[in-house]
């Protein structure tokens, strides 16, 4: 029996990937092991990376479907720059994932895959697996997770192939093993899904993840185990939360905050999809949804519901904003409150569907004809998507205007602990309507906000008529110039003024002003916090700024690029960010630039920083 | 501090419908007196003045709210039926009318009127019908004849045209309807009888623009030809029509045929009666490809179909049913979830 192998190597942080075919499971056992880890105390953060064909050829380079995470005894703000350990469920998996593993790295195949027809369809001429190389430069566990499978389930009733699908829960219980993991959440997971429906199913994966923990007890070969203490975090309750399952969240916990019903409408497009299927379960919240017949239909019923007075919210990703365009035009002019999020993905056209990008927000800004300013703001990670909901529906009802809210894939699909909170501690997002006891004036606006007031259909007295032609205060047409400038630059001051709204901006590092000025925005937070920090803490003069408000920029932000001596932007898109801070504050920021479908890894952002400040 | 106008304690008339703007389409439009006859209509229906939404999308027959002193919403090319699905599934208690023309709603918007009528919210849809662009100053539209030649035909179209009615029977439509701006009574009888149909309500009205398509449907509702031309459709009746009522429309086989009663020994027992509650789509079908100039042109409400839910309702079912199964969805259970931890 084992005994001496269970001495832990302990260690601050680790980020393992799981990779295999699309079918093989990978994304279910990333976030199963994610489960485990978060309820071991760590702190998380996921990448999912998945093909954008549901079912690639099974084998193929095109199929391989990957799940990243990282875990920590410290704050963990991304996924990690590159794996520690490596699962590879076949050949196609492991050519794919390979050069990201670190030399030394922990390299775990099953090696039933590793036959004839699966190497030739990854490319492979001959098996790597007997390549000495590969032995040498990493730390190659070979186990055949498809017949010790089998096996573990001889007595299971499932049919064959049935049971050799349960392969991945076999090599998820061996990273367990590895790492120390508890495999409560995941026998849990296992009667929640199935043990009423398909009990032999739970039963088999049960059999399998316990077989795969224990073979790493038994295995001849010693093996380090590693042990990841608790991240010290605030006190308080935690779940595990996604952006798109956040910005569910916070869309209905605004609906109750603003105490208006929710009326979602949306056209099924990736990475925006669970939103509205994620709605489409919270009708006993009174959510009403609707899957529209495409993305501008989606746009309509949402303004349709928005006049009547409902807090109405769509979601798509960039190709869906394009067709939006006409309509987020006419919800300017009338001036309607509406939350539209956009859940970015790589562009143009229909682009990369299933990778990362943060190239939309000049679209955000400008896609629009005439002058027809939208407020923008941006989610900087996956549990920050339930604040801007709550903070995008604050601007659209206070405001009576649409409202833009950037997401993006990385962010909507990673997930992180969150710190759940008490709805007790919510703003109050209410704001009355038009008072029926008052003349009613389409265009009379608050002094404060420049909002106008809004009356809803139902009311007596208040009937009137809106539209996109261009109207006076009354509400009547109006094609006086006069008027039309007057009231082009009051929907633009309308819009500049939400920046007296908000808090101040938080400098991350020295607050007074320094060397430079690492400035961002959206999913990009977690990779440019981790490089400040480490450079800081190593004595660099290294600051940054994250900035969830696009549109406006918040007051205070002209004051703090100005205490600077350098302002860098590092953007996953061409430097959209940039432009809009040369233009705006004449500023000639150093723009970092990465398109390729990929977050930031710490590492490129640490030696774009250190080369800056040279 | 306003008080509430009903139809029956305080009568709504025509005035109240009359919003203050001026009406600007061109002297002699189709389009007036179609505001005529739903200022009319809507004093009739009993419900109060504020529950009415009216919207529109671009053209000259997308003006219409701003002439009615309603709530009233002017949207943008084609996609009026969107804005009134949110209207309707939002606030069930409206009354929501929208309006359109042949190219709003079967150019650009044919696709989102499709699925206003198969989702089948209570929305009233008035289709201005002028076989041609107005606003955009006379060109051919998807109702434009095959030879049609105008500003962007000169040598004239070949476009096959969209038959407004057969396009809202193979979305199913539960209610379809024509009428004409010629005809005040008929219009304020169809636009009563859509309001009290449940579900949407598609009614192509054949309308005049006096500008770019002059008296396109002169040969059918012309004070000459209308008797000739023109067969108003009566619930129960066979299909007369003509000056001395003495033509009738038979089927032989499947194909309809206009005969002559008291001639070869037809009778009106020979003719086809008037059924817009059948479910069956082949008579109004039959009935709509009735054109002008092989056989009269049919007007009045050609299906009537009963009993299919408004998609409203089935909204507020699920919603209802949710609630009652699930209990009123609580949201600090829903932040917290099933799988939290706690710190201490």
């Amino acid at each position: 029996m084992a005994q001496a192998k269970d001495s832990f190597i302990e260690i601050e942080s680790a980020v393992v990937r799981f990779a295999g075919d699309s079918g093989d499971g990978m994304q279910t056992v990333g976030e199963r092991f994610t489960d485990s880890s978060a309820f071991a105390g760590n702190d998380i953060a996921t990448l999912p990376d998945f093909p954008a064909e549901i079912r690639a050829p099974a084998g193929t380079l095109a199929g391989v479907s990957g799940f990243q995470v990282q875990f920590g005894s410290r704050e963990i703000l991304t996924p990690g720059d590159a794996p520690d350990a490596l699962v590879a469920m076949n050949p196609a998996a492991l050519k794919s994932n390979l050069p990201d593993l670190p030399a030394g790295g922990m390299l775990v195949v099953n090696t039933a895959a590793f036959k004839k027809m699966n190497l030739a369809k990854a490319d492979y001429e001959t098996n790597p697996l007997e390549d000495e190389d590969l032995r040498k430069k990493y730390h190659l566990v070979e186990i055949d997770f498809t017949n010790m499978t089998k096996e573990a389930l001889a007595e299971s009733p499932l049919k064959p192939t049935d049971k050799a699908r349960c392969k991945n829960f076999f090599a998820l219980g061996f990273m367990y093993y590895v790492y120390g993991r508890p495999l409560d959440t995941t026998l849990k997971f296992f009667q929640d899904k199935w043990g009423k429906r398909l009990p032999d199913l739970a039963e088999a994966n049960t059999l399998a993840l316990k077989a795969g923990f224990n073979l790493g007890d038994t295995m001849e070969s010693a093996r380090n185990r590693y042990q990841i203490a608790k991240a010290p975090v605030d006190a308080g309750v935690y779940r595990k939360i996604s952006g798109n399952e956040a910005l569910v969240y916070g869309l209905v916990a605004a609906s109750k905050q603003a105490k208006l019903e929710l009326l979602y409408a949306g056209y099924p497009i990736t990475p925006a999809s669970p939103i509205l299927e994620g709605l489409s379960a919270l009708k006993h919240f009174g959510v009403k949804t609707i899957q529209a017949e495409d993305e501008i239909a989606a746009m309509g019923m949402a303004l349709g519901a928005s006049f009547t007075g409902k807090l109405s919210v769509c979601a798509t990703s960039g190709p869906g904003m394009c067709l939006k365009s006409e309509f987020i035009g006419l919800a300017s002019i009338t001036e309607l409150p509406l939350i539209i999020c956009n859940i970015q993905r790589g562009g143009p056209s229909t682009g990369l569907p299933t990778k990362n990008e943060q190239s939309d927000l000049l679209q955000s800004m400008f896609s629009r004809n005439g002058d027809s300013p939208i407020p923008i703001i941006a989610a900087h990670s996956s549990s920050d998507c339930f604040d801007c909901a709550i903070e995008a529906a604050r601007i659209a009802i206070t405001y009576k205007t649409p409202v833009i809210l950037l997401s993006d894939l990385y962010i909507a699909n990673g997930a992180e602990p969150w710190l759940i909170p008490n709805v007790s501690d919510l703003p109050d997002l209410e704001v009355p309507f038009a008072d029926p006891n008052e003349d009613y004036v389409v265009y009379k606006r608050d002094p404060s906000t420049l909002a106008r007031d809004q009356a809803i259909p139902g009311q007596i007295g208040l009937e009137h008529r809106i539209g996109g032609l261009e109207k006076n205060e009354e509400g009547g047409v109006s094609y006086d110039p006069n008027n039309h400038e007057e009231m082009t630059r009051l929907r633009g001051d309308k819009v500049n003024a939400i920046a007296d709204s908000l808090p101040p901006s938080k400098v991350f590092g020295d607050v007074e002003g320094g060397d430079l000025l690492v400035l961002g925005w959206g999913g990009t937070y977690g990779a440019i916090t981790s490089a400040v920090r480490n450079l800081r803490t190593e004595g660099f003069p290294v600051s940054s700024l994250h900035l969830r408000n696009l549109n406006p920029f918040p007051h205070d932000l002209c004051n703090i690029l100005s205490k600077f001596k350098k302002v860098l932007i590092p953007e996953l898109n061409m430097g959209q960010l940039s432009l809009l801070i040369r233009s705006k504050y004449l500023i000639d920021v150093v723009s970092y630039s990465k398109v390729q479908g990929q977050p930031f890894k710490v590492a490129e952002l640490s030696n774009k920083i250190l080369e800056t400040i040279r | 501090m306003k008080t509430a106008v009903t139809g029956e304690e305080n009568a709504l008339n025509k005035k109240d419908f009359v919003a203050p703007n001026d009406v600007r389409w061109c002297p002699g439009c189709g389009d007036y007196a179609i505001l005529n006859a739903i200022q009319r209509t809507f004093p009739e229906l009993g419900v109060p003045k504020e529950k009415f939404v009216v919207v529109s999308g671009i053209g000259c027959s997308s003006r219409f709210p701003y002439y009615m002193n309603t709530y009233g919403f002017h949207t943008i090319h084609g996609r009026a039926p969107t804005v009134a699905t949110g209207v309707k599934v939002a606030n069930p208690e409206l009354s929501v009318w929208m309006v359109t023309g042949d190219g709003d709603g079967l150019s650009i918007g044919g696709n989102h009127l499709l699925h206003l009528i198969r989702r089948n919210p209570d929305v009233n849809v008035l289709l201005f019908n002028n076989r041609i662009y107005g606003l955009t100053k006379g060109q051919y539209s998807p109702t434009s004849e095959v030879g049609k030649k105008t500003k962007s035909t000169p040598v004239g179209s070949v476009d096959y045209p969209v038959n407004p009615l057969l396009f809202a029977l193979g979305s199913e439509s539960t209610f379809v309807a024509r009428t004409s701006d010629t005809d005040m009574k008929h219009m304020v009888e169809t636009f009563k009888a859509a309001h009290a149909h449940k579900g949407t309500s598609f009614i192509e009205i054949f309308q005049n623009c006096v500008i770019y398509n002059n008296k396109t449907w002169e040969p059918v509702t012309g004070r000459e030809s209308k008797s000739e031309q023109s067969l108003f459709l009566e619930e129960g009746k066979p299909l007369v029509f003509g000056a001395e009522r003495n033509k009738g429309i038979r089927v032989n086989g499947f194909d309809p045929e206009v005969v002559t009663l008291s001639e070869n020994g037809v009778s009106e027992s020979d003719l086809l009666v008037h059924n817009s509650k059948t479910s069956n789509p082949a008579y109004p079908t039959l009935l709509s490809q009735l054109n002008y100039p092989t056989f009269p042109t049919p007007f009045g409400v050609f299906r009537q179909l009963e009993g299919r839910q408004t998609y409203e309702s089935a909204v507020d079912q699920q919603v209802a049913a949710s609630k009652s199964k699930q209990g009123e969805g609580d949201l600090q259970a829903l932040l917290t979830g099933s799988d939290s931890w706690v710190v201490e």
